[in-house]
C-alpha cells in the first residue's frame, strides 16, 4: 500500500517541526527516514500514523493507496506502529501483548479464541520467540522486546508498518543482528514499512529508499546508492558519511588548492576514501600536509593529517596501498583529491 | 487550550471534574465569602475581634507555629535517620510515621488525653515537677505536634533520598569538614522541602479540631482554639459570627497554600 | 575492621540521631496507640465486650459504614476521572485545577462542616424550604455524607495523578494504534498499571471517611442512635466519663488505622518493585 504526504506543516509553539513536507512512498518498499535529532522525522512518522495532528491547510493531505485518511481515527487507519521504547504492556505476557489488537475488536470483525491463538502462535514463531509466550516483558532482553513489539503491530494485519527508531535502544551487536533479521522479514512479507533512524549506516544498509531530513524539510529522497554517491547538497553529503571540506579555487575549469590568487573561491567536499596521498606532486593538483596519526587496526588504513593552516584531513585507503608508500607519522605528503563535489550554497561543517 | 492527543475522553473527564469540583467544593466554600459579604463591616470586625476570639487566634497561631517548628527540627532528624542509618525495626518505624494521618482525630484526641492526664503514663511523671499537659495550652501544643509530624518527615524523605552522596563526598574531598558539608551542601538542598513540610504542618495545625478539643479542656480565654469558637458560635445559632471567623481562617489557609505552591514551584526549579 | 580510621564523632552522631528518633516517635506515636488498647481493656475483656452491647454503639458503627459506603465510591469515580483528565492530557490551567482539587485538605474540617450548614441550614431560604418539605440534610445523615465527601474529596485523585503522570501515555498510545477504544484502553491498560496506587487511595479515603470528626461533628447534631458516627459516639462517651466504652469503640478505628498503615507499606513496596523492574 502506498503512502503519500502532501504539504504537511507542524509547529510546536514557535518551533517548526515540519515545514511543508511532500513525500511519496511506493507500495512494498522499506524506507528509512534519516536525519539528526530535531529534524522532524519522528513527528512525520507520528503524523502518518495519526498519533499527531498537522497544521490545518487546505492543500495538506495524507493518502493511503490514493485515498485521503485525514480525519480518520488512528484505529481506522490500520497502521502497525512500533514505538521507540516498544511501549509493551508490562502487565501482560508476551502472548497477551501480541493478542491485544485482536481481542479489542468488536462486532463482526471479532476473532474466535482459536483464531487468536493460532495467529499469535504463528507470529511468535515468525519472530523466533517460540516457547517464550508466557514471559512478561521485563523477563525479555531488549532485542526480544523489540521483536514482540513488531509482532504485536503485525497482529492487526496493518496496511503498513511504521517503526520509530527501531534499534535505538539496543547495543551494537544486537542491533546488527536484528537489522539483518528485519530486512529478511521484510523480503518475506513485503509489507510497506517506514522506519525512523539517525544512524546513516543503518539507513543505507537496510532500506530500499532513504529520505534524508533536516530542520523540518526533506533534503533528498533516493536509493541508498543515489543519496550516498550523488548527494544533492552539502548537508546530505556530510550526514551520510565523513567528509573533508577544502577551500580552493577553480582556475580555467580546474580545481586548484595552492594558488590563492585567481578565480572564485569555492568549497569542495571530498570523501576520505577519494583522496590519494602521494610522496610528491608533479601535476600541482594537490597540496602538502603532515601525517599526524595512522590507524591500521580494521579493514582499511585510516590516516589523519593536518595542512599548513592546521586544518584536519581524514584519508582512508586499503592496506595494500598504504604499504606501497610506507608513510610514517610526521612525514609530509601531498594530498590529491580524486573526486571533488561542489555545491552552490556555502555550508559549514 | 489543549494539546492534541489520540487518547479519548478529555472533554468528558474535564467536564465531570470541573462540575463535581464546583458542586462539592467551590460552591459551598463560596458561601462563606458570600455570607461574609452580606455582613456590615462593623459587625464583621466585632465578630472577628472580640477578646475571646483574639485569645483563640493567639493560641492557635502561636501553638501551630511552635508545633511546626518542633516538627521541623525533629522531623528532619527522623527523616535523616530513616534515610541514612540502618537499625533494627526501621521499617516499622517508617510505617508508623504515618499514623497521625491514618488515625481518626477523635481517637488520637482521647488517647493523647489519657497519657497526658494527671494519672496518665506521661502526665504522672511530670506531676512532681508541677508540669501539667492535659487541659493546658501545653496540651494543645502536644496535639498539634502529633498531627503535624508526618508532613515534615514525608516531604523531606524523597529529597534526602535524592541527595547525591557523591556531592557530599566531593565536598569532603575538597577539604570540607562534616559540619561545613552539612551547612553548605545539605541544608541548602533540603531547605525548600523543609519549608514545604513546615508550612504543611503549620496549615494542618491551624485548622485542627478533633485531636485538640479533648486534650485542651476548652477553658474560656485559655485553651480555646479558633475552630472550636466556630463550633461554639454555631451551637449558639450565631451563623454570622461563625462565618466571619471562618473567613479569617480561610484567608489564612489560602495564604499558606499559596506559600506551599510557591515553595514547591521553587523546589522544582531548584532541582532542575 | 575496615573502618578503623573512623573516629568516635562519626559513630556517635548516628547513635544520637537514632535514639532521638526512637524516643520522639515512641512518645508521640507509640504511647498513644498503646494507650487506646490499655484503656479499652481497663475493665478486662468483659468490660470491653460490654461496650458493644449498647445498641447506640451498633447504630454508630452502622452509620459510619453507610457513610463510607456512599462517600468512598463517589470519590473513587471522581478521583479516577480527574486523574485521567489531568495526567493524560496537556492543557492550560492544569496546575490551577490540581490546586483546587487539593483545596479540601487546606480547609479546617470545622469549616467543611460549616459550609454545608450555610448551604442547607434552617436559617437560609433554601434550608427553610427543605424543612417545609420534610427533607432533612443538616443534623441528619445526608449532611454527614456531604461533609464526608468534602473532606475525602482529594484522596484518590491525589494518589493517582503523580503515578499516572509518571507512567506517561506510551502504552495507551500503543493500545489505540492497535485499535482499542477508550474503554478498552482504560480497563485493559491504564487500570492494571495503577491498581496498587488506586487501592491505596481507596484505603486512605476510606480511613478518613470513617474517622472524620470535625466536619461531621458540625453537621450531625449528635443525636444518639441517629446521627452519631463512631468518632462522634466516642466523643459522647468520653464526655460522659464512660472511658472504657469510648476506648473500646476507638480500638475499632485504631485497628482500621493500623490496617491502613500496613496496606500503605505493602503498596509502596509493590510500586517500588514495579519501578525497579521497569528500570532494569
Amino acid at each position: 500500500m502506498s503512502i503519500e504526504v502532501k504539504n504537511i506543516t507542524k509547529r510546536f509553539g514557535k518551533f517548526t517541526a515540519l515545514n511543508n513536507v511532500n513525500l511519496k512512498i511506493p507500495d512494498g518498499e522499506l524506507v528509512a527516514l534519516l536525519g539528526p535529532s530535531g529534524s522532524g522525522k519522528t513527528t512525520l512518522l507520528r503524523i502518518i500514523a495519526g498519533l499527531e495532528e498537522f497544521e490545518p491547510n487546505q492543500n495538506a493531505d495524507i493518502l493511503f493507496q490514493n485515498k485521503s485518511v485525514v480525519g480518520n481515527r488512528i484505529a481506522e487507519r490500520k497502521v502497525g506502529f512500533v514505538f521507540q521504547h516498544y511501549a509493551l504492556f508490562r502487565h501482560l505476557k508476551v502472548f497477551d501483548n501480541i493478542a491485544f489488537g485482536l481481542r479489542v475488536r468488536r462486532g463482526k470483525d471479532r476473532f474466535s479464541r482459536t483464531e487468536i491463538r493460532n495467529r499469535v502462535l504463528e507470529l511468535i514463531h515468525l519472530i523466533q520467540l517460540d516457547g517464550l509466550e508466557n514471559r512478561y516483558p521485563d523477563q525479555l532482553s531488549g532485542g526480544q522486546r523489540q521483536r514482540v513489539a513488531l509482532a504485536r503491530a503485525l497482529a492487526i494485519e496493518p496496511k503498513f508498518l511504521l517503526l520509530d527508531e527501531p534499534f535505538g535502544a539496543l547495543d551494537a551487536r544486537v542491533r546488527q543482528n536484528l537489522r539483518r533479521w528485519l530486512r529478511r522479514l521484510h523480503d518475506e512479507i513485503k509489507l510497506t514499512s517506514v522506519f525512523v533512524t539517525h544512524d546513516q549506516e543503518e539507513a543505507l544498509e537496510l532500506a530500499d529508499r532513504v529520505i534524508v531530513m533536516n530542520k523540518g524539510r526533506i533534503e533528498q529522497d533516493g536509493t541508498p546508492t543515489e543519496v550516498f554517491h550523488h548527494p544533492k547538497n552539502a548537508f546530505v553529503m556530510d550526514f551520510l558519511g565523513s567528509v573533508n571540506l577544502f577551500h580552493g579555487r577553480v582556475v580555467s575549469g580546474q580545481v586548484v588548492f595552492d594558488q590563492p590568487l585567481e578565480g572564485k573561491q569555492t568549497q569542495f567536499f571530498v570523501r576520505p576514501h577519494e583522496i590519494e596521498l602521494l610522496p610528491n606532486d608533479p601535476d600541482g593538483a594537490g597540496f602538502p600536509a603532515t601525517i599526524r596519526r595512522v590507524q591500521l587496526a580494521g579493514s582499511i588504513a585510516k590516516i589523519e593529517l593536518t595542512d599548513r593552516n592546521n586544518k584536519e584531513i581524514f584519508v582512508e585507503m586499503s592496506h595494500e596501498k598504504y604499504l606501497l608508500y610506507q608513510f610514517g607519522v610526521a612525514d609530509t605528503v601531498f594530498v590529491v583529491p580524486q573526486k571533488t563535489v561542489v555545491f552552490e550554497e556555502d555550508y559549514s561543517i | 487550550m489543549k494539546k492534541h492527543s489520540v487518547l479519548p475522553g478529555f472533554g468528558l473527564t474535564f467536564g465531570i471534574t470541573l462540575a463535581y469540583l464546583s458542586l462539592i467544593v467551590l460552591l459551598p466554600l463560596s458561601l462563606i465569602v458570600l455570607n461574609t459579604a452580606s455582613m456590615s463591616f462593623a459587625d464583621f470586625l466585632k465578630a472577628i475581634g472580640s477578646k475571646q476570639v483574639i485569645a483563640s487566634y493567639k493560641l492557635t497561631f502561636g501553638a501551630s507555629l511552635l508545633a511546626a517548628t518542633i516538627n521541623g527540627i525533629f522531623g528532619f532528624i527522623v527523616a535523616w535517620t530513616l534515610i541514612r542509618y540502618k537499625f533494627p525495626g526501621k521499617r516499622i518505624i517508617d510505617a508508623i510515621v504515618d499514623m497521625p494521618f491514618a488515625m481518626p482525630t477523635a481517637v488520637s484526641g482521647i488517647a493523647l488525653t489519657a497519657i497526658c492526664a494527671k494519672n496518665g503514663w506521661v502526665g504522672s511523671l511530670l506531676v512532681p515537677f508541677g508540669i501539667k499537659i492535659a487541659y493546658t495550652q501545653l496540651g494543645v501544643l502536644v496535639a498539634l505536634i502529633f498531627i503535624g509530624l508526618p508532613f515534615v518527615v514525608r516531604t523531606l524523605q524523597p529529597t534526602l533520598e535524592d541527595l547525591d552522596k557523591e556531592v557530599e563526598e566531593a565536598a569532603a574531598s575538597l577539604g570540607a569538614t562534616k559540619f561545613q558539608t552539612f551547612w553548605y551542601v545539605i541544608v541548602p538542598s533540603v531547605l525548600p522541602a523543609l519549608m514545604t513540610g513546615f508550612t504543611l504542618a503549620f496549615a494542618r495545625a491551624l485548622g485542627e479540631y478533633g485531636s485538640v478539643v479533648f486534650i485542651s479542656g476548652n477553658l474560656p480565654m485559655k485553651t480555646e482554639i479558633t475552630p472550636l469558637l466556630i463550633v461554639m458560635k454555631l451551637e449558639q445559632y450565631d451563623y454570622a459570627g461563625a462565618t466571619a471567623i471562618a473567613m479569617v481562617m480561610l484567608i489564612a489557609s489560602f495564604v499558606l497554600m499559596f506559600f506551599i505552591n510557591l515553595s514547591q514551584w521553587y523546589a522544582r526549579r531548584f532541582s532542575n | 575492621m575496615k573502618n578503623i580510621s573512623i573516629n568516635w564523632k562519626d559513630r556517635i552522631i548516628p547513635v544520637i540521631f537514632i535514639i532521638i528518633t526512637l524516643l520522639f516517635l515512641t512518645l508521640f506515636l507509640v504511647l498513644p496507640l498503646a494507650a487506646i488498647f490499655v484503656e479499652a481493656f481497663r475493665k478486662g475483656v468483659e468490660g470491653y465486650c460490654a461496650s458493644f452491647r449498647d445498641p447506640y454503639a451498633w447504630s454508630s458503627i452502622r452509620l459510619t459504614l453507610v457513610t463510607a459506603a456512599i462517600a468512598v465510591p463517589i470519590n473513587v469515580v471522581f478521583g479516577v476521572v480527574a486523574a485521567w483528565c489531568i495526567a493524560k492530557f496537556e492543557f492550560r490551567g492544569k496546575n490551577i485545577l490540581i490546586t483546587l482539587i487539593d483545596l479540601p485538605f487546606a480547609v479546617s474540617p470545622v469549616i467543611a462542616g460549616l459550609i454545608f450548614v450555610l448551604a442547607f441550614g434552617r436559617q437560609t431560604t433554601f434550608g427553610g424550604w427543605l424543612i417545609d418539605h420534610d427533607i432533612k440534610i443538616i443534623f441528619a445523615v445526608p449532611g454527614i455524607v456531604l461533609a464526608t465527601i468534602f473532606v475525602t474529596f482529594p484522596f484518590v485523585a491525589r494518589e493517582l495523578i503523580p503515578l499516572m503522570q509518571e507512567q506517561g501515555i506510551l502504552e495507551e498510545e500503543a493500545a489505540v494504534s492497535l485499535g482499542a477504544n477508550g474503554w478498552d484502553v482504560f480497563w485493559k491498560i491504564t487500570l492494571p498499571n495503577i491498581k496498587w496506587g488506586l487501592l491505596y487511595g481507596i484505603i486512605l479515603c476510606n480511613a478518613r471517611a470513617m474517622g472524620e470528626f470535625g466536619a461531621v461533628s458540625v453537621v450531625s447534631g449528635h443525636i444518639r442512635g441517629e446521627t452519631n458516627t463512631m468518632p462522634l459516639y466516642i466523643e459522647t462517651l468520653h464526655a460522659g466519663y464512660e472511658s472504657v466504652a469510648a476506648f473500646s469503640i476507638a480500638t475499632l478505628l485504631a485497628a482500621l488505622a493500623l490496617v491502613t498503615l500496613i496496606a500503605k507499606t505493602i503498596v509502596e513496596w509493590k510500586v517500588k518493585r514495579e519501578r525497579m523492574v521497569d528500570n532494569s
